[in-house]
C-alpha cells in the first residue's frame, strides 16, 4: 500500500472506479467536440462560439473540465509511482517522486481554474 | 512489503521482449499517450480560450496559430493523443465487461486498437491538411 497518501482517493477501487466513469465522460465530450469540429470544415466564429456557449455545452465542458482533473491525478499518479522508485532510482526517488505528484496538483488545480474562466468567464 | 530481489533486466532486454508483445506495445501506448496529452493540455486550453475570445481572435488562431507548422503540429500530436489514448481505453472498458479477456482474445483486442487508431490519427491528419 505504498503512496496511498497522495493518490486520488486513498483506496485503489475507489481510484479505479473514478478512472472509469471520468473516462466515459471524457470519452463521450471528445466524440462530441471532436465530431462538431471535423463536421464543419470551414468553421466560422459564430458555429463555434454558438456550440461552445449553448446551456448544455456550457454544462457539459465543466463536467469534462472535472472528469478531467480525477483522471489526469489517477493516471499520471499511476505512472509516477511506477517508474519514479527507489528501486529504479535510489533513495532520492522518493523526494523527487513527491516533488512530481505536487506539480501535478498544483497543475491540475491550474488547469480547473483556467477552464472555469474559459467556460463561465463570460 | 519491501523486496530485496535484484533486478538486472536492461532497457534493451525488455524492449527485446516487450516488443514483441501487442499488449505490451498497446499499454505502453496508453500510458505514453496520456502524459503526451496532459502536457499538451495547457496548449489546448490556450487554443480554446483564444478562439472563443472574439472572432478576430479566432480567425488569429485559426489561420495563424493552426495554420502554422509548429501550431498545427502540436495540435496533431495531442488530437493523434487524444485518438490513441480514446480507443485503448474503450477497449479497456469493454475488455472490463468481460469481452477479449482469454490470452488470444487480449493479443487480438490489442491489434485491433493499435490499427483502429493508427486509421482513425491518418484521417485527422488528412483533414487536417485538407
Amino acid at each position: 500500500m505504498m503512496n496511498s497518501a497522495t493518490s486520488f482517493s486513498r483506496s485503489g477501487l475507489s481510484d479505479w472506479l473514478v478512472q472509469r466513469v471520468s473516462a466515459v465522460i471524457l470519452a463521450l465530450y471528445f466524440v462530441v467536440v471532436l465530431g462538431f469540429i471535423v463536421t464543419h470544415g470551414d468553421m466560422s466564429y459564430t458555429d463555434w462560439h454558438g456550440f461552445m456557449a449553448c446551456t448544455f455545452m456550457r454544462v457539459f465542458n465543466l463536467l469534462a473540465l472535472l472528469a478531467l482533473a480525477g483522471h489526469a491525478w489517477v493516471g499520471i499518479w499511476t505512472v509516477l509511482t511506477d517508474y519514479i522508485t527507489v528501486r529504479q532510482m535510489g533513495a532520492r526517488a522518493t523526494f523527487w517522486r513527491l516533488l512530481l505528484q505536487v506539480g501535478m496538483g498544483l497543475s491540475i488545480f491550474v488547469f480547473v481554474v483556467w477552464g472555469i474562466q474559459i467556460f463561465w468567464g463570460n | 512489503m519491501k523486496s530485496n530481489r535484484p533486478v538486472n533486466l536492461s532497457l534493451a532486454q525488455v524492449l527485446a521482449v516487450n516488443l514483441k508483445s501487442p499488449v505490451a506495445i498497446a499499454s505502453i501506448l496508453h500510458r505514453i499517450s496520456g502524459v503526451v496529452v496532459f502536457l499538451l493540455i495547457p496548449v489546448l486550453l490556450y487554443v480554446l480560450q483564444a478562439s472563443l475570445r472574439s472572432p478576430e481572435s479566432f480567425d488569429a488562431i485559426k489561420h495563424g496559430f493552426v495554420g502554422s507548422f509548429i501550431g498545427g503540429g502540436l495540435i496533431f500530436i495531442a488530437v493523434a493523443g487524444l485518438l490513441f489514448h480514446f480507443v485503448a481505453g474503450v477497449k479497456h472498458l469493454i475488455m472490463d465487461v468481460g469481452v477479449g479477456e482469454s490470452l488470444q482474445g487480449g493479443r487480438n483486442m490489442a491489434w485491433a486498437s493499435i490499427a483502429v487508431a493508427g486509421v482513425l490519427i491518418v484521417l485527422f491528419g488528412l483533414w487536417m491538411v485538407a
